[in-house]
C-alpha cells in the first residue's frame, strides 16, 4: 500500500512497518542532492518530527517523520551516494523503515491520486 | 496573489524560460536559479567547457566627466573607492569597492576605462543606492547614468575564448581585465575578459534588443550550456570570491575581508594619492595596525555542507564562539563542502582546526587558503 504526505514523503506500508522516502516531485524540486543525514536505528519520532536532512548544492531541507514510530532500518546507500535519491526517489532512494506506533494512522494519509492532485 | 508581477524581468527572460529555467526572485528580478541540467552539471560544465550566464540584473553605469576630460572622471571615482583609477589605462578594468566613512563596504564593483568615459558594473541589490551615492558625491563633476537598455551576460570557462573567437576574431588578443568594444552579430557590445567563476572568460554588455540573438548564437555552440544563479554561487565560492551582502557588507572593512590586494600602493599610506576615499582613516589605519578578525576559507572535514550563518568555535564542545560562516555549501569541483567566514586573526592561518555548528553538532573544519580551485585567468 503506497501512501503520501502533503510534506512530499511516500510510505510503502507492509504490515506494521512503513518504508519511507521523498517523492519524485520533491526530488525534482530539491535538485542534485550532495548530502543525506539519516536517523539512528532505534530512534523514535512523533509525526512531523525532523527525521532526516537532505542538502542540495544550494540548500538544506528537513525530511519529516510521516507518522509516529520507531526507525528499524536506514538506507546507508543514499548516505554514500546521495544522487540515488535523485535517480530513483521512490525505489532505491528510500530513506528509512519505520515501525508504526499505530497502524491505523495510515488511513489519514493521502493516496496516490490525492497526492498527484496536490502537486498538480 | 501574483508575487511575480512585482519582479522585473531581464531582456533574456523569455529565452531563460524557453530553456526550461526554474525562475526565482533575486534582487527584485525574476532570475534563473537553474536550468534542467541542474546545479551540479552546470557547475562542472563551466569548469570543463563554457557556461553562459544572464547577469542583466546587475547595474551598468556610465560615468562621464562634465569637463570632457576623462581624467576628471578618474579623479572623481577615486574619491569614492580606495583604488587606483587615475592609473587605469584605457581599455583596462579593475575591481573596486565603494567604502563608507567608517571603513565598511557599500558595494563591490568593476570599473573600466573606456577612453572618453568610465563603465562601471555594480551589484543588482545595491544599484539604486550606488547610483544615488555616485550622483550625490560626484554628480557636480560627472554625468552618472544607469544604462536601462542593455543586457549583461557572462561566458565563462576554458572554451569561452574559442567560442567567442568564432563570433569575433579579435578575442584571443585580449588578456585578463581588458575591455573592448566589439560587434557581435551586428550588436554593439562591450566585452571584458573577466568574470565571477575563477575561470577564464568574458562579460559582455549587449543592447537589450539584440541580447537574445547573441545568446542563441552562443548557445548553438556545442560547448556552451546555460547556467543559473545556483552554479554561479558555487563557482564563485570555490574561486574564493566575495558575495556582497554575505562575505562583505557595511560591517566589514576591506582589510578584514582580506581584500588588501584591491587597494593599490598609490592609494595607501605613503602613496602619491594616499587616502582621499571614504573611510580612509579607518582603512589605512588597519593596514598599519591590523584587524581583530579576517575572512578565511574553510574546508569541511566531513560531508555535511556548512552554510551561513553557522557559528564557528575554537573547541569541539561549542564553548568558545570565535566567528561565523558567511558563505558555504558543496563545492562540486572540490567534491567536498567548502565555506568562507570571519575568524580572529590569531586563528586565521591555513591549517588551523576549528569547529562549525550545524544542527546542534560541532563539525571539524580547517582554515584553508583561497581560492579552493586555482584560477585560470589569461594574464
Amino acid at each position: 500500500m503506497l501512501k503520501f504526505t502533503a510534506e512530499h514523503e511516500w510510505l510503502k506500508v507492509d504490515g506494521d512497518v512503513a518504508t519511507v522516502g521523498i517523492t519524485t516531485h520533491a526530488a525534482e524540486q530539491l535538485g542534485d542532492l550532495v548530502f543525506v543525514e539519516l536517523p539512528e536505528v532505534g530512534a523514535s519520532f512523533d509525526k512531523g518530527g525532523d527525521a532526516a536532512t537532505v542538502e542540495s548544492v544550494k540548500a538544506a531541507s528537513d525530511v519529516y517523520c510521516p507518522l509516529d514510530g520507531e526507525v528499524v532500518e536506514v538506507n546507508q546507500a543514499i548516505v554514500d551516494d546521495p544522487s540515488l535519491v535523485n535517480s530513483d526517489p521512490q525505489g532505491a532512494g528510500w530513506f528509512f523503515k519505520l515501525k508504526l506506533k499505530n497502524k491505523a494512522d495510515v488511513e489519514g494519509l493521502l493516496d496516490e491520486a490525492a497526492y498527484k492532485e496536490l502537486v498538480g | 496573489m501574483d508575487v511575480a508581477s512585482d519582479l522585473k524581468k531581464t531582456p533574456l527572460h523569455d529565452l531563460n524560460v524557453s530553456l526550461g529555467a526554474r525562475m526565482v526572485p533575486f534582487a527584485g528580478y525574476e532570475m534563473p536559479v537553474q536550468f534542467p541540467a541542474g546545479v551540479l552539471k552546470e557547475h562542472l560544465h563551466t569548469r570543463a567547457a563554457a557556461g553562459l550566464f544572464d547577469v542583466s540584473h546587475m547595474g551598468q553605469v556610465i560615468v562621464r566627466a562634465r569637463s570632457g576630460d576623462n581624467a576628471d572622471a578618474a579623479r572623481a571615482l577615486e574619491s569614492l573607492v580606495p583604488v587606483d583609477v587615475v592609473g587605469l589605462a584605457e581599455g583596462r578594468q579593475r575591481y573596486a569597492l565603494f567604502t563608507a566613512e567608517d571603513g565598511g563596504i557599500l558595494d563591490d564593483l568593476m570599473i573600466a576605462n573606456r577612453g572618453d568615459h568610465f563603465f562601471v558594473v555594480v551589484n543588482a541589490a545595491c544599484k539604486d543606492a550606488d547610483l544615488a551615492h555616485m550622483q550625490a558625491r560626484i554628480g557636480d563633476s560627472c554625468e552618472v547614468t544607469m544604462l536601462a537598455d542593455r543586457a549583461l551576460i557572462a561566458l565563462q570557462g576554458p572554451r569561452a575564448e574559442a567560442v567567442l573567437a568564432e563570433l569575433w576574431g579579435d578575442i584571443a588578443g585580449m588578456r585578463f581585465m581588458d575591455v573592448r568594444a566589439c560587434d557581435l552579430h551586428d550588436a554593439d557590445c562591450i566585452v571584458s575578459r573577466s568574470g565571477y567563476t575563477g575561470e577564464d572568460g568574458f562579460e559582455i554588455s549587449i543592447p537589450a534588443d539584440r541580447a537574445e540573438t547573441v545568446c542563441r548564437h552562443l548557445l548553438d555552440h556545442p560547448d556552451v550550456m546555460p547556467i543559473g544563479l545556483g552554479a554561479r554561487d558555487s563557482l564563485r565560492l570555490e574561486a574564493g570570491l566575495c558575495l556582497y551582502g554575505n562575505d562583505i557588507d557595511t560591517t566589514t572593512t576591506p582589510v578584514e575581508a582580506a581584500l588588501e590586494w584591491a587597494i593599490q600602493k598609490v592609494r595607501r599610506t605613503g602613496g602619491d594619492r594616499a587616502g582621499g576615499f571614504p573611510g580612509a582613516g579607518a582603512i589605512l589605519g588597519q593596514f598599519a595596525s591590523g584587524t581583530a578578525r579576517r575572512r578565511v576559507g574553510l574546508k569541511v572535514d566531513g560531508k555535511a555542507p556548512v552554510r551561513p550563518p553557522a557559528r564557528l568555535y575554537s573547541d569541539a564542545d561549542g564553548k568558545v564562539e570565535i566567528g561565523h560562516v558567511t558563505s558555504g555549501g558543496f563545492g562540486p569541483s572540490v567534491e567536498a563542502p567548502v565555506a568562507m567566514g570571519y575568524v580572529p586573526v590569531a586563528l586565521a592561518a591555513p591549517g588551523t582546526p576549528l569547529f562549525a555548528e550545524v544542527r546542534g553538532k560541532y563539525l571539524p573544519v580547517t582554515v584553508a587558503a583561497l581560492p579552493f580551485v586555482p584560477n585560470t585567468f589569461k594574464r
